[in-house]
This record gives structure tokens, sequence and C-alpha cells, in this order.
């Protein structure tokens, strides 16, 4: 619990802080002054859908650090925590979800570019591959069941397949967002903050995975 | 203007009712006397304040209230006041944390020489042990825990001297201090004596505790404080601090695991002699006798038969004046020598073949299925009973000994008995059937009951 | 003038403008048709959980008269009553229709930044309420295991509803948690970005702040709530072990193992303890609102209103385990839990300081609104500082699972914002509907509902002392119990059956009102916000006729020294304030 206290309590301190540096100062009780001009409000780089995507990173990061440290204080509780063995197919997977990022990345640099060829190139890979991860996540848990480490034979394992499972189904809401992209890129429209939205939810992603799966590894 | 007035006289009247009200803390009975103090202070001071609040906005309206030649102020902050008035409120605060805090160090530090209790909850009952000679609680698991073994005993050696209370009331040596160790068989309790102050949760897969020393002799009831199933308001037993001597001797007297382990089977063949003299009014083979409203005993437990002829035995049931058939059954249960005859004679009817009833003459059984939804908790959702609840088997009794006894319980003729604590529970729960009718609605359902699934 | 500085429109946003009546209507994407959907949704549902509230006051208060109210549905009572006030009346009410209603108009923008979003949050609730309101037709009934789903409990023999009642609970709140995120990123996004020029941050109206920190809090605290139902879910269908040890089930073993009951209660508390700020903040925020503009005067020290806010919600996340103090988890947590839980009443007390501050010197108007925002104060000093009881670790060992908590927690987390939320609906009453509530039916609301509340729940403390357990179905004969209790509890009951009826007199005035009451003017409390300062009452569309408002100062520009008009909307330039005879004009 004391992992997921700092981090929530750090994203809290983070927006407290953000917020007090803009009111340290202001004497809201003044009017703007005679002549001069009120200015627009949000900062030019700051656009809605960055700043959505931000509050979602944010809900996401509470709910994996939750259930994180749910994870972490079961297993610190528990004499009868048998670790599980984690199926190798792990690691390949795990090379898939980093090129399926790496791809994405390049689709937005080649969006900002203009680059349409490279565009359409990256972003068919970031999907394939995501599609590819998801599976190889499927064929782990396949191989777990087969192997009698189901959801209820152990708390290891009602952990690994609750954390995969949130990690997935995250993954698969950012599917959708690509798959509209996708479309809109086949109708020939302008698809830069969309890609750019997947780019970075998809690194995110990525180190998400990259923290459950050392976590599973370590215990 | 009247809110002004309002405001005023709900705050002295808060006052005042504080004062005069007739519900307190309830008389001390333990070492926890510095939680009331912590009690009063935070009630002082946060009494003052609500006064001070309370009368000064009361004030503030009464002078400042609209008036069409008048203009408000114009002060957006003043750093001053703001500052003092959070300096106060620090230290206010700090003043109701501190003794807080200190009292609650001590809580948590159990005193070396404090004697271990431990506490056993679950649906909706408490039972406890205590440690023999070696002064240690054996080991248990809650996977052993069956009707043959209710505690969970291991094998653990230094379990065999421990002393098992089946019974819900617990005896506690005044002026020693004891540290209750809490362990729940099903779902979340709590362990609350109101008058000890302390209390708290019986976590199943794991061990909780507290403790206290008793300081005033008397007798306790110990509630349930944490919800715990449709029986939680149900779920009480008795604590009583009494001298360190009379504690000795009412120790001695439980049953250690040892004796529990080494108690002789029942004897069918033994209890068969004693059966004669219950045939002539229960029938040879327990059927009962509508005629002489002797209910039958066939299907019941050997768990329940041997409680209740218990009870008999002792008085705790068959002794209100009002219970005419249990005056009657009395005297035969005192013919039984011992706890061995009476499990012997609860051996022999439990071999008889169940019967089945024939369906109520009154009552509405769809309505009164609804009403069993309770009841199914503890007797079986077939009124097959459940030795774990204590719930008796329901099914094969008669509509006329059913209302019978329900309406007994219903107004304290049967169960109301200080030594009969599941009769004490039967009470509460029968007060959920308002009135007559509900008792023959669910009576009407009980007796389309087969005891299984199949209907 | 306004012209010389340019077009005041900022980022137009393009919206759906739909013809049908169904469009309009139903299939709305207008924040404040959205707005009247979430309250008129949250006010059915809270009907309901009025309703069971009374039929657990008719069985505390006439035991063993009622055969519908027998042990089981008590409890089904008492847990579906919980939950529904909490989650799908208070948290929807203040968020889903304040937050929705005013954002927009009160930050200055056409709608919310992602309308169809917006549109789908309000669809997932009504599906949420849906689902939890058919969890009563299911065999066996909705759950009865107290609205916080104590596993194992919750989910195990001996509970009603532990079948299919829990099942369709634990659904619906996940869907209520979807809606809520699509709402709330609406929320915190419209706050960020769609501020009108010149509204800075620190101009903000307090409502705006309150809704804004605590839907940032809900953000944070819902997907402890999301990952507890999900576990709690596993155990319950699939067999898993999160929260399950090894037990029994009324004798038989449960096929459970290593499992913990009390990390479903960090979960839950880690959730639960900021989701009592979920709803106290916009309270906090709409009352400080309705207290400055019917005061006449300017809210008393903003800034620290509003750093209290940050700071009270950046706090709230650390406190939750003193709703554990005796819940068995490792009892050295109770130094650090008592002491956050007692630093975070300094913010709350400076914000009741200042709230009594803004009354002091002001030229104070008797309204409805305001008979309701000092009802608040009233209730919520009480609350509050009953609260130091509660959070003091050692105090509350002998209070906890008592009426004391009962008592307590309905004055702070049911009567106080259920004021404000009256408040609110009165003050904002003549903007979303363009007319003037009956002022004497709502005086009867209001006097019946503050003094029978405060006659429900003051006694309950008291016996709370006395040692009288919570969700108790019948106290029996109890020897610590006296007979004077079960006295109380009748007039309880009394108290409580004219403050339900007073509710019905509520509706009766908000609906007869919308045809019978006068017209109002577009802005007839003579408030500074921007809500009251559009082209149209009710709002249109778009709120804001053709160009947006620019905003030259802040919300609480009352009796302003020097000037003619006793408020200064947001939106009056400098050079448009006229001047008092013989003052110089406010700068």
């Amino acid at each position: 619990m004391i992992l997921s206290l700092a981090l929530v309590t750090l994203l809290m301190a983070l927006f407290g802080g953000w917020l007090f540096r803009h009111s340290w100062g202001a004497r809201p009780w003044e009017a703007q002054a005679a002549g001069q001009s009120p200015h627009r409000q949000a900062p030019p780089g700051a656009t809605s859908a960055r700043v959505g995507l931000g509050v979602i990173l944010a809900v996401a990061t509470s709910l994996f650090a939750l259930t994180v440290s749910a994870y972490l204080m079961r297993l610190e509780q528990g004499s009868d925590w048998r670790p599980l063995s984690m199926p190798g197919l792990l690691w390949g997977n795990t090379l898939l979800l980093v090129a399926a990022s790496l791809a994405l990345q390049r689709a937005w640099r080649a969006a900002r570019a203009e680059k349409p060829a490279a565009l359409r190139t990256g972003l068919a890979w970031g999907g394939g591959l995501s599609l590819a991860f998801l599976t190889g996540q499927g064929l782990a848990w396949w191989q777990l069941t087969a192997a009698g480490a189901t959801l209820q034979a152990s708390p290891a394992g009602s952990f690994f397949y609750l954390l995969t499972l949130l990690h997935g189904l995250h993954l698969i809401g950012g599917l959708v967002a690509w798959w509209r992209a996708w479309r809109r890129l086949g109708r020939g429209g302008d698809i830069t903050a969309g890609v750019e939205l997947c780019a970075l939810y998809w690194h995110y992603l990525l180190v998400v995975w990259g923290v459950l799966f050392a976590l599973l590894l370590m215990t | 203007m009247i809110i002004a007035w309002v405001v005023i006289l709900l705050t002295l009247g808060s006052v005042v009712f504080y004062v005069l009200s007739p519900w307190h803390l309830t008389p001390l009975a333990s070492n926890w006397g510095a939680m009331d103090s912590t009690i009063h202070i935070t009630a002082l001071v946060t009494g003052a304040v609500f006064v001070a609040v309370n009368l000064f906005l009361a004030w503030v309206i009464l002078r400042y209230r609209h008036r069409a030649d008048r203009r408000a102020h114009f002060d957006p902050e003043n750093k001053r006041l703001e500052g003092w008035l959070t300096l106060v409120t620090s230290l206010g605060i700090a003043a109701l944390l501190a003794p807080g805090l200190w009292v609650w160090g001590a809580f948590v530090s159990v005193p070396e020489e404090a004697h271990e209790v431990e506490v056993v909850g679950q649906q909706w009952r408490w039972s406890f042990r205590l440690p023999g000679e070696d002064g240690e609680l054996g080991r248990v698991d809650t996977r052993l825990i069956d009707e043959t073994n209710p505690f969970g005993m291991t094998e653990d050696p230094a379990g065999l001297d421990d002393r098992l209370v089946m019974e819900p009331r617990l005896l506690l040596p005044m002026g020693q201090p004891v540290k209750l160790l809490l362990r729940s068989k099903d779902v979340l309790h709590n362990f609350q004596v109101a008058n000890f102050r302390a209390k708290m949760d019986l976590v199943p897969g794991q061990v909780s505790y507290f403790w206290l020393t008793p300081t005033e002799a008397g007798e306790y009831e110990v509630a349930c404080a944490e919800l715990c199933g449709i029986a939680h308001f149900a779920m009480r037993a008795w604590v009583e601090v009494v001298e360190p001597e009379v504690f000795e001797v009412w120790l001695a007297e439980q049953p250690t695991q040892a004796d529990w382990l080494a108690r002789a089977n029942p004897d069918p063949t033994a209890g068969q002699a004693h059966y004669a003299s219950c045939a002539a009014c229960h029938g040879a083979n327990g059927e009962g006798n509508a005629n002489i409203q002797a209910p039958p005993l066939a299907g019941m437990a050997p768990w329940y038969l041997s409680r209740q002829l218990e009870l008999f035995r002792r008085g705790a049931r068959g002794t209100h004046p009002e219970d005419t058939q249990g005056q009657q059954m009395r005297p035969f249960a005192q013919q039984l020598a011992d706890g061995a005859a009476i499990a012997d004679l609860a051996a022999y009817i439990a071999g008889f073949e169940p019967v089945q009833a024939s369906p109520a003459e009154s009552g509405n059984a769809r309505r009164g299925a609804r009403l069993y939804r309770t009841c199914a908790n503890c007797h079986g959702e077939w009124g097959q009973g459940i030795p774990a609840t204590q719930g008796p088997r329901l099914a094969g009794l008669p509509d006329w000994y059913l209302i019978r006894q329900l309406e007994h319980f219903r107004e304290g003729i049967r169960g109301r008995h200080a030594d009969d604590p599941y009769g004490n529970q039967m009470v509460d729960m029968a007060q959920m059937l308002v009135n007559r009718r509900a008792v023959e609605d669910v009576v009407a359902h009980i007796t389309t009951l087969t005891a299984t699934e199949e209907e | 003038m306004v012209e010389s500085r340019g077009s005041a429109v900022v980022e137009e946003m393009e919206l759906v403008h739909p013809k049908t009546f169904l469009g309009k209507y139903i299939w709305s994407q207008d924040a404040k048709v959205i707005a009247i959907q979430y309250g008129l949704t949250a006010t059915a549902i809270g009907l309901v959980a009025l309703v069971l509230s009374i039929l657990i006051r008719l069985q505390l208060g006439f035991p063993g008269t009622f055969s519908l109210i027998d042990p089981s549905s008590y409890l089904q009572y008492v847990t579906m009553h919980g939950m529904i006030m909490v989650v799908y009346l208070l948290t929807a009410f203040l968020l889903g229709a304040f937050g929705n209603y005013l954002i927009p108009l009160m930050v200055g923008a056409r709608d919310m930044a992602f309308p169809f979003l917006n549109m789908l949050s309000y669809w997932f609730y009504l599906a949420s309420v849906l689902i939890l309101v058919a969890s009563f037709f299911v065999p066996g009934g909705p759950s009865g295991g107290g609205w916080t789903l104590y596993p194992p409990q919750v989910i195990s023999a001996g509970t009603p509803g532990a079948g299919g009642g829990i099942v369709l609970m634990l659904v619906s709140l996940v869907v209520f948690i979807a809606g809520f995120t699509m709402g709330g990123l609406n929320y915190v996004v419209t706050v960020l970005q769609a501020r009108t020029r010149g509204m800075t941050l620190m101009r903000l109206p307090l409502t705006v702040w309150g809704i804004f920190m605590a839907t940032a809090l809900a953000l944070l605290a819902f997907p402890a709530l999301l990952v507890a139902v999900l576990m709690l879910l596993c155990d319950l269908l699939l067999g898993s072990s999160f929260f399950m040890p090894e037990m029994l089930n009324l004798g038989e073993p449960s096929g459970h193992e290593g499992g913990s009951p009390l990390l479903y209660q960090h979960l839950f508390w880690f959730f639960g303890h900021p989701e009592v700020y979920i709803v106290a903040l916009p309270a906090f925020g709409i009352v400080s609102d309705v207290l400055a503009c019917h005061a006449r005067k300017n809210i008393f020290g903003y800034r620290m209103m509003v750093w209290a806010l940050i700071l009270i919600g950046v706090l709230s996340f650390v406190v939750w385990a003193h709703h554990m103090f005796v819940s068995g988890m490792n009892p050295y947590f109770g130094f650090l839990f008592a002491t956050t839980t007692l630093v975070i009443a300094v913010p709350t007390a400076i914000k009741v300081y200042n709230w009594v501050l803004t009354l002091w010197r002001g030229n104070i108007r008797l309204t409805v609104p305001m008979l309701f925002a000092i009802g608040f104060l009233f209730t919520f000093v009480n609350g509050g500082l009953s609260g130091l009881f509660l959070g003091n670790v050692t105090v509350d060992v002998p209070l906890s699972d008592t009426y004391f908590v009962v008592g307590h927690f309905h004055m702070v987390m049911a009567v106080a914002p259920v004021l404000v939320i009256f408040a609110g609906l009165y003050h904002w009453y003549p903007k979303v509907s363009g007319r003037m509530f009956h002022q004497g039916m709502a005086k009867w609301h209001f006097w019946l509902t503050f003094l029978g509340t405060y006659l429900v729940y003051f006694p309950m403390h008291f016996m709370g002392f006395a040692g009288v357990p919570r969700r108790y179905y019948a106290y029996g004969e109890s020897a610590f119990i006296s007979e004077s209790v079960i006295t109380m509890n009748l007039v309880i009951t009394l108290a409580a059956l004219v403050v339900a009826s007073a509710q019905l007199l509520f509706l009766f005035n908000m609906a007869w009102s919308l045809r019978h009451g006068e017209k109002a003017d577009s802005n007839p409390w003579g408030a500074t916000t921007l809500e009251w300062q559009t082209p149209h009452t009710p709002p249109r569309h778009g709120n804001f006729g053709d160009q947006l408002p620019v905003v030259y100062r802040w919300a609480y520009d009352y009796s302003v020294p020097g000037a003619a008009q006793d408020f200064l909307p947001q939106n009056l330039p400098p050079e448009a304030v006229s001047r008092a005879e013989g003052g110089e004009a406010s700068s």
C-alpha cells in the first residue's frame, strides 16, 4: 500500500504544487487593469486531447499502482506464497510490445514530417505487433492453465492473471483508438494528433508492462 | 431572523442535552479509564468550539442582516486573523491528539504478565479457549475444523491441556491483565463489551488481539460489532468478571482437549434402555403423538437432543410456568444420570427413520417461504438443520409443535433462560414473526420441507 | 469597447445541434441537458433509497410490527440505502448534475471539452442505476452485506443476496466507475482547457474549484474501488482467493485459501475516504458561492479557501486507515493515521471560519438558499467536530461500530451535502427553469428538513456513547441497552417520517413552479458569476450566444467600495463600472 500511497500522493502533490504555483502570487480580488486585455487561458501546446490523455494516464497509473500494491501486500503477508514459473513466451511478448511502441513512434515522426507512406507502414506495424502481443499473452495464459497454474490454484497465479488482464484491456482500449485513426487515414484524413496520442499511450503501456513483468519475475 | 434564534436555541439545547441525556458511557469495568478521559477531553474541546462558532454565527446573522441602507464590507482577506485562527486550531488539534496517541501507546503494548484467552467467533456464536498448565495455546488450523474438532486443533502437544469453552460464557479473573486473541472461523466479527471500552475485529485467516485488565466484578454482555450476516444482532455472549479463585475453579471444570479426544463414544444400546420411558409418549420409533402433544424425535440430530435434554435437566427449559408440556418433560430428563447417559440416549434416537410431516392445516406456504429465507441461514434451506449454527432440523416436525414452540419463543416462554444461549438467540430471531399469521405461514412452509433438495 | 480588444471567441467548438425532440432531450450532447438527466436519475434512485431508509426506521422505531421487514430484508435495505445514497445519489448529483450544468457556464465555455463522451457518461450512469435496481428482482434479492461490501461476509453464506444480488451490485459499480471516468475526464479537461479569456485559475468561482478538486480525487480514488470490485468478482465467480482466507461457510469448507480480508478493506477505504471528500468538496464550493452572493459580500480569504481545498484533497489520500482502527490491522498504523486525520481538520476548520467570516460584516439576505447554507454551516460544524472523536484513534475504539458513527457520518456526509444540494437547487432554479420557486413551500421544506434531521441524528451520538451497536435488526433484551434507547428510536422514526414527507413537498414545489412559478429575470439574486450573464434564461445550447464572455475580475466583486452597483459581474470591463457618488471606481 505504501507504493500506491506514494504514487498517488506524488500525483496529487504534483497537481497540488502546480495549482499552488499558479495561485501563490495571485491577488484574485484585483480586477483587470483598465485598458489591459485579458488573454486566453490554455497554454499553446496543451490541446484538449493531450490534456485528456494525461488525465487518462493518471487514472491508469492509479489503477496499476493500486493493483501492484495489493499484490505486494499479499506477498508480504502470506507464508504460503508459491512463486509462479513464468512462461518464457513472455520475453517474446515483451519484444513485440517494444517493437509496436517503436513502430508507432516512427509513425508519429512520419506524420509530423508528412510522409504518408512511412506513416502508413508505422501505423500498420504498430497495430499488428500489438495484436501479436495480445495473442502471445493469450498463449501464455493457455500454457499456464495447461500446466495447472490456474486462477484458483495459487495467489501468485490469481495476481498474474489479474495484472495481465488489466494491462491487456488497456491495450485493447488503445487499439480502438488506433482503429479509428487507421480508418480515418484510409479516408485520407489528417491523423497527426491521433497518432501522437497513440504513440504516447503505447509508450506508457510499455513502461507499465516493463514494471509489471519485472515485478512478476522478481517475485 | 428566526434562523439566528433557532441556531442559538439548537446550540444551547445541544449542550443541555449533553448534560441531561439519559445515555452515558456504560459503567467502566476495565483499566481503560483513560479512554473515557480522552472522550471527555474531546467532548469539552469540541463542545467549546461548537458553542463559540455557532453563537458567533447567530450573532452575525442578527447583526448583519439585510438593510437596504447598508453595504457589506469588502475585505478579501486578513492574513493576521487567518494566521491566528490557523494557529489556535492547530494547537487545539494537537491538544486532542497528544492524549489520544499517549493512550494508544498503552493500548498497543501488551503487558508481559498478561494471560491469554482465545476468542473464537463464527456465525453466530462465540466460543473460547484458554491455555492449560503450560500457559500456552496449542496451534490450530482452520482446515481441520469440523463437528468433531470445533476449534481446529492440530496434533500440537501444547494443545492437549487447552481448556475448551463451547458455551458462550467466559469468566475472567479480576485485576489480572488479559490478552484476548481473536480468531474467526468464517467472516468478520467484532468482540465488543461496552463496559470494557476496548474492542477489536475478528478476521478470518489471521489472529488479532487487544488487552485489558478487568477491574469491576460483574456480568457483561458481549455484542458482535461487525456486521456478520443475518443473525449479527443476535450474536451475544457473556463475560463474567470474578475473583481469581473463582476463575481457577471454573477453569478446572472446563474440559481439556485431551478430555475431548478421550470422550467415550456414545453407546446406542445403553441408550435403548433409557428410551423405554420416552417411548410411552414419543412412540417406539420416535414418531411422536399428536394426541398428547409429544413431538416426533426421529430425525433429530444427537447434538440437538443432547442439548435440549441437558437444558431440561438443568431447569433451563421446562420451568416456565406457562410451558405446560415442558414441565411434563422435565422429570423424565431428570431421570438421566449424567452427560454420558444423555449422549447414549441421543445416539439411540438418531438411529430412527425420519418421519415426514403432513402439510399444515393453516397458513400460506408461499408467504411463509419468503419469511423462511431468514430461517434457512441456520436451519438449512430444506429444513435439514446446520450443526455449525446450532440450528436443529425442522423437516418432519408437525405444524402443531412448530406453532407452539414459535409462539413460546416469541413470548419468551421458551429460550429466555440465562443458561440457554441458543434459546435466547432464537427468541431474538423469532421477533421477525410479528403475529400469529406470520407464524402459521412460516410453519406452513416448513411442513413442506423434506431435508433434501428434491421436491 | 469590448470589440476594440478583438473577438472574444476562443477556439470555437463545433456543437452538435440536433433537431428532433429525441436528439434534443434524450440523446443530447448539451452539458445542461445531461446535467438535468443526471439530476433526475439521481433523484429517482435517491427516492428509492429514501423509502429504504424509512423502512429501516420503521423497523427500529416499531420493532416486531411489520412482517415485510425481516432480518434479511433489513440488511438489504441498509446496504442498498447506503450504497445508493453515497455513490448513486450524492456523487452523481454533485458531480454529474451540478458539475455538468455549472462548469461550462461558470468558466465561460460553450460546452464540455468532449460532449460525446459526456453523453456516454450519462448513459453509463443510467445503465449502472438500472443494473443496481435489477438486483431487487433477482432470486435472493439485493446484497445485504453492508454498503462497504466487506468480504468474506458479502459473498459467503449467511448474508442475503450473496449470489445474484452482489454480482449485480459489483457489475453496476464497474459500469458506474467507467461512466464516471468519462465524465470526470470532461470536467478536468474543461476546467483546464476551456476557460474563457481572462478566467485565470484564481478567478474561478469556488464552486468550480470544489467540483474540479473532487473530480481529481475521484479519478484517482475510483480505481481503488474498481480493483477491489474486480478482485471480489473473481473470488465470487472464478474461485480465486484474493480476499478469501481458508474459512468455513456455515460449517462447510469454502475452498478458498490464503486471501486477506484486510487487503479489501485497505483498497475499499483508499477509495472510501476520498469519496467523503468527493461529496464534500463540491458542497464546500457551492455553499461558498451561495453564502457570498446572498450576503452581498466577497468570500473571505479566497486564496486560503482554494489552498484548503487543495490541501484537503491531497491529505484525503493518507487518512484512509482511520476507518480501520479496530479492523485487526497492525495497531501501530493507528499512530500515523490518527495524526494525518487530525491534521486534515485544520484546513477544514479554516473553511468553516472563512464561511462565517464571509457573513460577518455582510448584508445578509435570508433567502431560501441562504437558509439552507446556514443550515449546512450548523450541521457541518456539528458533524465535523464529532469527526474529531472518531479520527483520534483511542477515542474511536469505544465508539466505532456504534450509533455514534451513524450519527457522525449522516451529519457530515448526508445531511450537510444534501442541504447544500438544496441550497444550490434553489439558488440556480431560476436560471435552469426560468421561473422562481414557491417561497412558502421552500421555507417549510427548509425548516422541516433542517430541524427534522437534527432531531434524527443528534441523539444517535449519545446512543453511541451508551454502546448501542449499529446494523442491528432489533435490540431484544440487551443488558446494556436501556429502554429509553428504544423510546428514542421511536421518536427518531417519527422525525424521519416528517423529513421524508418534506422531501415530497420539495419535489412538488420543483414541479409546480415549473409551470406556475413567477417568471424569473436572468439574474434575480444579483450574482457575479458568468452563468447569470447569459443572453437567454434558461441558457441555450452553446450558452453565450454569439460571443463568449471575457472575464475581467474574480467571482466575488460584491459591494465593491466606490462602485455604484452592489455587484460587478465577472465580465464587466473596468471601464464600465459606474462610480458611486463621491467615490472612486475600484481598480
